[in-house]
Formats: structure tokens, C-alpha cells, sequence
């Protein structure tokens, strides 16, 4: 029922409008807030894009090293009560595995230009 | 070179749990002008007035401002580090107490800033103090880039060991008693607590947490003066190298190798993460320079156990800004994007959990 373009499309011409157009005419202080906004409108465009599919993955990693199923907060909840009494750890098969994964996850969103991450995805392809 | 302090850089005050009554009404430099020349002319001979007061950081608690102080046949540049309705500290050193420990350093001749001035009720300027600008730059990619430090940069690393040394051989007796106490077990007390407090279960700091539970060296033998935030922003360096260690609010006693395995924390590497010493070196240099300056061997174990520790307490600080943001106390687009630099810190422990690094 919802018209074209979809949120990422004007999200994405949004943040190119403050980079190309407005950054150039702003006075030196609010060129570092206009880079922010314009990370932040980017980042929102990418959870728009690809939040749920990751959230439905890590609830279904999750669903699995737990055993059972159940709402993804109280599950994760469940997996720090755990890691805190000792019965999950870092020798567990599949936790480090799947922390991992959700790590990532979150980094594509939140900033997939960090050094870490390039790094560790780098040496996940070699 | 340019400003004393970066306007882009918002991590000053990050790792602290501030809670201020900050009136920003009264952040206005017409309002500031007077009531600063008539503070300082009762210690500055002669002053009048000050000229080119500026801000320089944006801070939502603390504020940084540049400004000369004019007398008849003299000028002093001057630094105002404030917070406009006083700041009220968690864990942390009132800004009172940041300038005590300040003096305290500079009359035992570490490299930090002449404080001039600890602002009084009467000044009508909220809390914080007045110190004498030291020219040179802080902001970390202009030090790791720009060709003015071409020549500099590869004697910085055993710079930033020797200076470090220079401020944790200080005699402690000789400090204000403000200062607290957090070693190995106290700060990883400190930051469990803060981790189980925050609104969303964070499973990576959680298992961070267990390593570092299972891996806590012993005490320091002397408990050492700790900087607790060494590392670029903090820093002032000019072509000749570190003029001055800025920002003490979160100085403590500890352990002093805390500070070494901070500065090479991801983030504080500002991109050039195969440099891991401030992004200017390796590791091992660092480490050898400080041995060399201290006299005494580094345990890697030591060290690792505080890379792992620097990355949680910088995850931490971060998430629970979540606090700061929702509720109204600094309902900014920048504090919201730092909040979700948190998971930049699970990334980090995660690889340091699983042996990448």
C-alpha cells in the first residue's frame, strides 16, 4: 500500500544531500555535526535494510545453543545468567561462535568502517 | 599548529558517570567574559580583561574554553575547563579535586598544565579552574597524518612510555588525598557492576567479565598514580614531541601498566589499527621503551589482562550513555551515535576472546 521510494531510498539521498550539498557551506563547528547526522542517517537506513533478517538469525542461533525457545530478550538474559554461573563459557562449542556472529551482525549496522571489523572479516574470507 | 584542544573530539568525557545540573544558558561568552577577567584579577597581575574567549569542546557536561588574559604590559593564554552547574562525580574527581591533583603534579614536575586559578562560588562561573595554554595539537588524525609530525612520529612511541613513566614514578604521598583507589580487583568490581546495570544484557561484556575474573593478576607492588585516560585527545604534541598530559578526572591509584595497555586500545588507534601503540607503533616498543625508563620488567600477562579490561570499561561507558540520551540529560545526535559505539568494544573483546589478536 506504501508508495516508492522505500525509507532506504530517501535515507540514502538524505545523508548524500548533507555530505555534498550542506557540509561544504557550514560554518567549521557544525561541519563535525553534519558528519554525525550524516553517519546516523546512514546507519538507520542500514538497520532498515538488514535489522531484521540479522535479529531473526541471532534468535535462531540462540534458540539453538540455549536448547529451547522464547522471546530473543529474555533468551539473551538467559545467556548472561549462564556465562555468570560458569555453565556456558568460553570453551562451550558454538558460544564463542555465536557471539561472533552477533558481533558482526551489529557492527554491519553500526559502523562497518571500523578497523576491527575490517580486519576480522578480512580474515574470516582468507 | 592549531587548537589546544580538537572540537571534534567527544571522548573527554566518556568512561565517567557525571551527573551535572549544567545550566547551558549560561555558557554565553558575553556572561562568561566579565565574570572570568574579574576571578583573575585577583590572581594575574594587573587583569582587566580577557579577549578571544572561545569554546573548544562541545562537551554536554564539561566545557573547554580558550581565552587570553590582558593586563597593562602583559597577556596570558589560559584554558577554562568547567562545568556551568557543577558536576557531581561517581568514582570520579570533582573538578576541585582534578585541579588539586593538577598543582600537586605540576610543582612535582610532571608535564601538565600551570593551573592559575580553581574557580570559587563567588566567581559565579560553576565549577572548575583556569590553567596556562600550552600550544601544540590533540587531535589524534592530524598527530597520525599531517606531515608537521613527519619527523617526530617515530620517536613518539617511546615518548608516550617515557612520559607515562615520568608521572607513575611520582611519590603518591605528595598527592591529594582526593585521589582514589582502584587497582585489579576494585575496577573489575567497578565495572561488573556498571555492565549489570545497564538496560540491555550484553552477553560479550558478561563473558569479558569471567576471562578477566579468571585471569586477574596480582596488586601492584606500589600502587601507582594512574592517568586513566592516556591516550591521543589527551595529549598536547608539537614538532618536538609531548608537551602535556591533559585531563585528570579520572586519575587514580593503581596499576600503572593500565595506562600503557589503554593507549593501545582499538579506538585510540583512530584507524591505524596495525599500530597498536596510540597508532603510531608496535607494542613491544612501547613496552620496551617503559621498561627501559622504569627499570623493571612489563609482564604481558599484566598488560593483556588491561587490553582486555580497557576495551570493557570503554564498552561500558558507552552503552550506559543510553541513560544519558533517553533521559533528556543530552538528547543529542552525537551522544546517540556513541552509544552505539559500544558494540565497537564487543568486537574488540570478542577478538581478543577468541585469540584473533
Amino acid at each position: 500500500m506504501l508508495d516508492a521510494p522505500t525509507p532506504a531510498e530517501i535515507l540514502d539521498v538524505v545523508a548524500a544531500m548533507i555530505r555534498d550539498d550542506f557540509i561544504p557551506k557550514l560554518p567549521p563547528d557544525a561541519v563535525f555535526h553534519a558528519r554525525v547526522a550524516a553517519n546516523a542517517i546512514d546507519l538507520v537506513r542500514r538497520q532498515l535494510e538488514q535489522g531484521a533478517a540479522l535479529e531473526a538469525q541471532s534468535l535462531e542461533r540462540l534458540q539453538h545453543l540455549l536448547g529451547h525457545s522464547g522471546p530473543a530478550k529474555d533468551l539473551e538474559r538467559e545467556l548472561c545468567d549462564r556465562i555468570r554461573s560458569g555453565s556456558l563459557g568460553i570453551n562451550t562449542p558454538g558460544l564463542i561462535d555465536h557471539l561472533m556472529a552477533d558481533t558482526l551482525a551489529k557492527m554491519s549496522i553500526d559502523q562497518p568502517s571500523y578497523a576491527s571489523y575490517r580486519a576480522e572479516i578480512a580474515s574470516a574470507r582468507n | 599548529m592549531g587548537s589546544v584542544r580538537g572540537g571534534g573530539d567527544h571522548a573527554t568525557d566518556i568512561g565517567l558517570q557525571l551527573a551535572s545540573t549544567a545550566e547551558l544558558g549560561a555558557s554565553d561568552p558575553k556572561r562568561v567574559s566579565p565574570r572570568l577577567a574579574r576571578a583573575l584579577g585577583r590572581v594575574l597581575d594587573g587583569v582587566t580583561a580577557v579577549e578571544g574567549l572561545r569554546r573548544l569542546s562541545a562537551g554536554a557536561t564539561l566545557e573547554t574554553w580558550a581565552f587570553d588574559a590582558i593586563a597593562p604590559s602583559q597577556r596570558w593564554p589560559l584554558i577554562l575547563r568547567r562545568a556551568p552547574g557543577g558536576v557531581s562525580a561517581a568514582r570520579t574527581l570533582s573538578l576541585a579535586d582534578e585541579a588539586s591533583v593538577v598543582r600537586a603534579l605540576h610543582e612535582s614536575g610532571a608535564m601538565v598544565p600551570e593551573v592559575v586559578w580553581t574557580l570559587q562560588p563567588e566567581d559565579d562561573l560553576g565549577d572548575g579552574f583556569v590553567m596556562i595554554r600550552i600550544e601544540g595539537e590533540t587531535i589524534p588524525r592530524k598527530i597520525l597524518r599531517d606531515a608537521a609530525f613527519e619527523t617526530i612520529r617515530p620517536r613518539l612511541v617511546s615518548q608516550f612510555a617515557e612520559v607515562a613513566w615520568s608521572l607513575h614514578r611520582i611519590d603518591t604521598s605528595l598527592l591529594p588525598p582526593a585521589l582514589p583507589s582502584a587497582g585489579v580487583r576494585e575496577t573489575l568490581a567497578v565495572m561488573t557492576e556498571r555492565t549489570r546495570a545497564l538496560p540491555t544484557p550484553r552477553p560479550v561484556f558478561e563473558l569479558a567479565i569471567r576471562w578477566l575474573e579468571e585471569h586477574a593478576p596480582a596488586e601492584p607492588g606500589r600502587p601507582c598514580l594512574v592517568h586513566g585516560d592516556y591516550r591521543h585527545g589527551n595529549v598536547i604534541i608539537d614538532a618536538n614531541g609531548l608537551r602535556a598530559v591533559l585531563d585528570w578526572e579520572i586519575a587514580h591509584l593503581g596499576d600503572p601498566i593500565e595506562d600503557l595497555a589503554w593507549l593501545c586500545a582499538p579506538p585510540w588507534r583512530f584507524g591505524v589499527l596495525d599500530k597498536p601503540a596510540g597508532g603510531l607503533g608496535r607494542r613491544e616498543d612501547l613496552l620496551a621503551a617503559y621498561e627501559r625508563a622504569s627499570g623493571a620488567p612489563v609482564d604481558p600477562a599484566r598488560f593483556r589482562y588491561w587490553e582486555m579490561m580497557a576495551s570493557l570499561r570503554w564498552g561500558v561507558g558507552c552503552a550506559s550513555m543510553l541513560e544519558w540520551f533517553r533521559s533528556g540529560r543530552n538528547r543529542t545526535v552525537e551522544r546517540a551515535m556513541i552509544v552505539r559505539r559500544a558494540s565497537e568494544n564487543e568486537m574488540d573483546l570478542m577478538r581478543l576472546l577468541a585469540g584473533r589478536v
